[in-house]
């Protein structure tokens, strides 16, 4: 359940912000809001969720701290979207997860996953030859079993928001091109603001490098994954093949960008944090991180006695990240999307 | 050096000096540094709240020939100064109103020029979208441009510094005193810019005036127009311009702050109901023109009625016709129960709103349009959108003036040169923003003006400055 305070404070924050509405061409927040009259629960959380957390509306308000109607948009919305994931999650009583995760028990979760595919280990001198350390049926059933609860989980999440927000009433591809785009980070032809007066691209760049690095190692799992089911194609596969570059792309994508965004991270105005969720959004990109870097070095050292070792321990992190990305930041390319598509519906 | 500074050692040497951190401010700032003055901008208030009134504001009015990229259509200059003259009844300083107005076609961008960035009118300002232009997330967000390009551009800011003392030899500015957290601080400088608003926010000096009454009016700016500097000029013989007892005002919700509640404390409300004063009683046409052009005489009305405060009553039928308040209304299922709730004599209310049901000649409701809706017979008619108060639940705002700016000024020449009252022009003081306005605007208001008129004479104030302290 969202908080009564953080709930009532966005509804106070919206009601301000509609009774002024210099920010309407910033953002679709501000758009969506003003079709509104009052707020209730799932209209706050919708507008929660459409929010790209960027700090223009902060820094162009009249009425923001220290004024003493004390509006802090990009803050309050943070505060609420935390609030909707721990609403959304399954099961719900994994929701207490979202405010405690942090880089240790991501790493922790990691390790365990470690220790148990170690115990599947057949050969530890294997070299090259992935399937030789750990047996394919094993990788599939453990990782089909994880992705399983994972793709459930997140459906029934995403069923939960489109009932609360009211649900996009028709399709939208504009939504969907938002949402892959980031549009809405410089729809107002220039990218938005990270302080005052500095408007970068940068946050943006490194979203998109972890994101389609993350959609090119996906990519490259499942044509793997053709290749050995329906063509008896044995990994290893030549480092000119598609899975090997797919992967290589999207691996070197998701080191760079959670390396830029930690940096970004570390630079953002305080005044647009949420402080409740600094954990979960420190865990989220250290396991990207981890991931494409323990799977960029097996590609190098795959040939070299470290392999074993090396392929459990990225496994370990990959294993690791699934399980924690129900309940974790993962979610907010979910609902955000869901958001999108609804407002691109809703204007449409 | 704090005990240098609290001794007044501390002298600061600069070219150009401008009091003041608004809109008209920045702009001679950024005008003077242009001509190649080094400029310090002397804020008086902390940098959280920068930028005067220009914080709360949205929009500029620009004539335009033919339609430009943000504006339809055009508008012309005649047409433009032709408003001035009908919105101040001729009290209007004619060639000052016309300069205004060919210099704002360059507002649009002169203001681009700086990084900030400008929109189309927004969404529910009708009729606005011929003559002005908005600022991209409103006044504060174009004020954080230029402060951005001030900072780029090498002028110097003080925060907190509150004007003490200026001293006037002859005809020119010599030293300006300023009292900063930290202590007093003389500024040297070769010429001044005076650009520190009006008085508006000045309690005792609007007592002076309107006595106690002053202690009810809600000032929707910024607390630090104190009026300082307009003050120390006119004492020090400067010429004054503009009736010094009338200030801009419109209703605002009586429970807005008593400072700084900016856009979001309007009610737009008041054409659809009627408005009764303490006594229970209306007293004036609430339906006599459309809203926008009667939003500005409501300040007055109130402030006229005892103890300062009125009510807008309306019924459930126009709940969802007006822009959304801020606050809640008072809400109450009979007239009674209304009356009781805000504290007004049950019976008195009851009889105003009877007598007032019983007067209206049923018509065709349109709020869009001056519709058929009246009243007849009674001592203060409603001439449109009279409809019965029938329909609960019945909804009550209370309304207090909110005071915007003041008229009173220093006169000004055309190139923003403060004139003296000896007839003489004072050396180097120029003057911009709404501590001139009055030259210009002698009554009433037009949507964006201010900001017009704090761009165009900030310009030539700056420029003036700038040549004059690089000479």
């Amino acid at each position: 359940m969202p908080s009564p305070n953080a709930l009532e404070h966005g509804q106070h924050v919206m009601t301000v912000c509609n009774a002024c509405r210099y920010c309407e061409a910033y953002c679709p927040v501000f758009q969506a809001m003003e079709q509104r009259t009052s707020f209730a629960k799932g209209d706050v959380l919708y507008l929660a969720n459409l929010c790209h957390n960027c700090g223009e509306c902060l820094y162009a308000c009249q009425y923001a701290p220290p004024h003493e109607f004390g509006i802090d948009v990009p803050r309050a919305l943070a505060e609420i979207r935390l609030a909707s994931y721990e609403e959304y999650c399954w099961p719900r009583f994994m929701s207490g997860i979202f405010r405690r995760s942090g880089v240790v028990m991501s790493l922790a979760i990691s390790l365990v996953s470690m220790a148990l595919l170690w115990m599947f280990v057949r050969s530890s001198a294997a070299r090259a030859d992935f399937y030789a350390v750990i047996p394919h049926d094993v990788m599939v059933g453990v990782f089909g079993l994880a992705g399983s609860v994972i793709v459930l989980s997140m459906t029934i999440g995403l069923a939960r928001a489109l009932k609360t927000f009211g649900g996009p009433e028709r399709a939208a591809p504009r939504g969907l091109r938002d949402a892959l785009t980031l549009r809405h980070l410089h729809a107002t032809g220039e990218d938005c603001t990270r302080d005052v007066e500095t408007r970068t691209p940068w946050r943006r760049y490194f979203h998109h490098c972890t994101f389609y690095g993350f959609a090119l190692c996906l990519a490259s799992t499942t044509v793997a994954a053709i290749y050995h089911t329906f063509f008896g194609w044995r990994a290893p596969y030549a480092y000119a093949s598609i899975p090997v570059v797919l992967g290589t792309v999207g691996g070197v994508g998701l080191f760079v960008g959670p390396v830029g965004l930690l940096a970004q991270y570390r630079r953002r105005d305080v005044q647009l944090k949420d402080p409740a969720q600094r954990g979960m959004d420190l865990s989220f990109i250290v396991m990207l991180l981890m991931t494409s870097v323990t799977g960029l070095m097996l590609l190098v050292l795959r040939g070299s006695t470290s392999m074993p070792v090396l392929l459990v321990v990225h496994l370990g992190f990959v294993l690791g990240f699934f399980v924690t990305m129900p309940y974790g930041k993962f979610v907010h390319g979910i609902y955000r999307t869901a958001a999108l598509l609804k407002f691109a519906s809703e204007t449409s | 050096m704090a005990d240098r500074a609290r001794d007044n050692h501390v002298v600061e040497q600069v070219d150009v000096a401008v009091l003041g951190g608004g809109n008209a401010g920045l702009c001679a700032a950024l005008a003077a540094r242009q001509a190649g003055a080094s400029v310090v901008v002397l804020e008086g208030a902390p940098k959280a709240f920068r930028g005067g009134n220009s914080r709360h504001t949205r929009n500029l009015r620009s004539m335009h020939e033919a339609p430009t990229d943000l504006l339809i259509d055009a508008y012309t200059e005649d047409e433009f100064v032709t408003d001035l003259i009908r919105v101040t009844g001729g009290r209007t300083d004619e060639a000052l109103a016309r300069r205004v107005v060919r210099d704002s076609a360059g507002c649009p961008a002169w203001i681009r020029s700086f990084g900030a960035r400008l929109q189309p009118p927004l969404k529910g300002t009708l009729h606005l979208d011929r003559t002005n232009v908005f600022f991209l997330g409103g006044g504060k967000a174009l004020m954080n441009s230029y402060y951005a390009a001030a900072d780029r551009l090498g002028i110097r800011v003080r925060y907190e510094a509150q004007v003490a003392d200026i001293e006037l030899l002859d005809g020119a500015i010599r030293t300006v005193l300023i009292r900063e957290p930290d202590g007093l601080r003389t500024i040297k400088a070769k010429a001044f810019v005076l650009a520190a608003g009006g008085f508006e926010a000045n309690i005792e000096w609007l007592k002076e005036i309107w006595g106690a009454a002053a202690d009810n009016f809600i000032v929707r700016g910024t607390p630090y127009n104190t009026g300082t500097v307009l003050k120390l000029m006119l004492d020090r013989g400067a010429q004054p311009v503009g009736d010094p007892t009338q200030f801009h005002a419109v209703a605002i919700d009586g429970r807005a702050p008593k400072f700084d509640g900016g856009i979001v404390t309007r009610l737009d409300c008041i054409s659809l109901g009627i408005v009764v004063n303490q006594n229970g009683v209306r007293f004036y046409d609430e339906g006599e023109d459309f809203w926008p052009k009667r939003y500005a005489i409501w300040g007055r009305l109130v402030a006229q009625q005892p103890d300062q405060i009125a009510y807008s009553i309306v019924d459930s039928k126009s709940a969802n016709l007006f822009m959304p308040s801020v606050f809640p209304p008072i809400s109450a299922s009979t007239i009674t129960d209304l009356a009781r709730q805000v504290g007004l004599a049950p019976s008195a209310l009851e009889r105003t709103v009877d007598d007032y049901n019983r007067a209206i000649h049923p018509g065709t409701f349109n709020h869009a349009v001056l519709d058929d809706c009246h009243t007849s017979g009674l001592e203060v008619e409603k001439t449109h959108w009279a409809r019965p108060l029938d329909t609960p639940p019945f909804w009550a705002y209370p309304l207090r003036p909110g005071i915007t700016f003041t008229y009173l000024g220093l006169k000004v020449d055309e190139r923003a040169r403060v004139m003296m009252t000896n007839r003489e022009t004072a050396s180097n003081v120029f003057a911009a923003g709404e501590i001139m306005a009055g030259n210009i605007l002698g009554q009433g208001y037009v949507a964006g003006v201010g900001m017009t008129i704090g761009t165009v004479f900030g310009r030539i104030a700056g420029s003036e400055a700038g040549a004059l302290a690089v000479a």
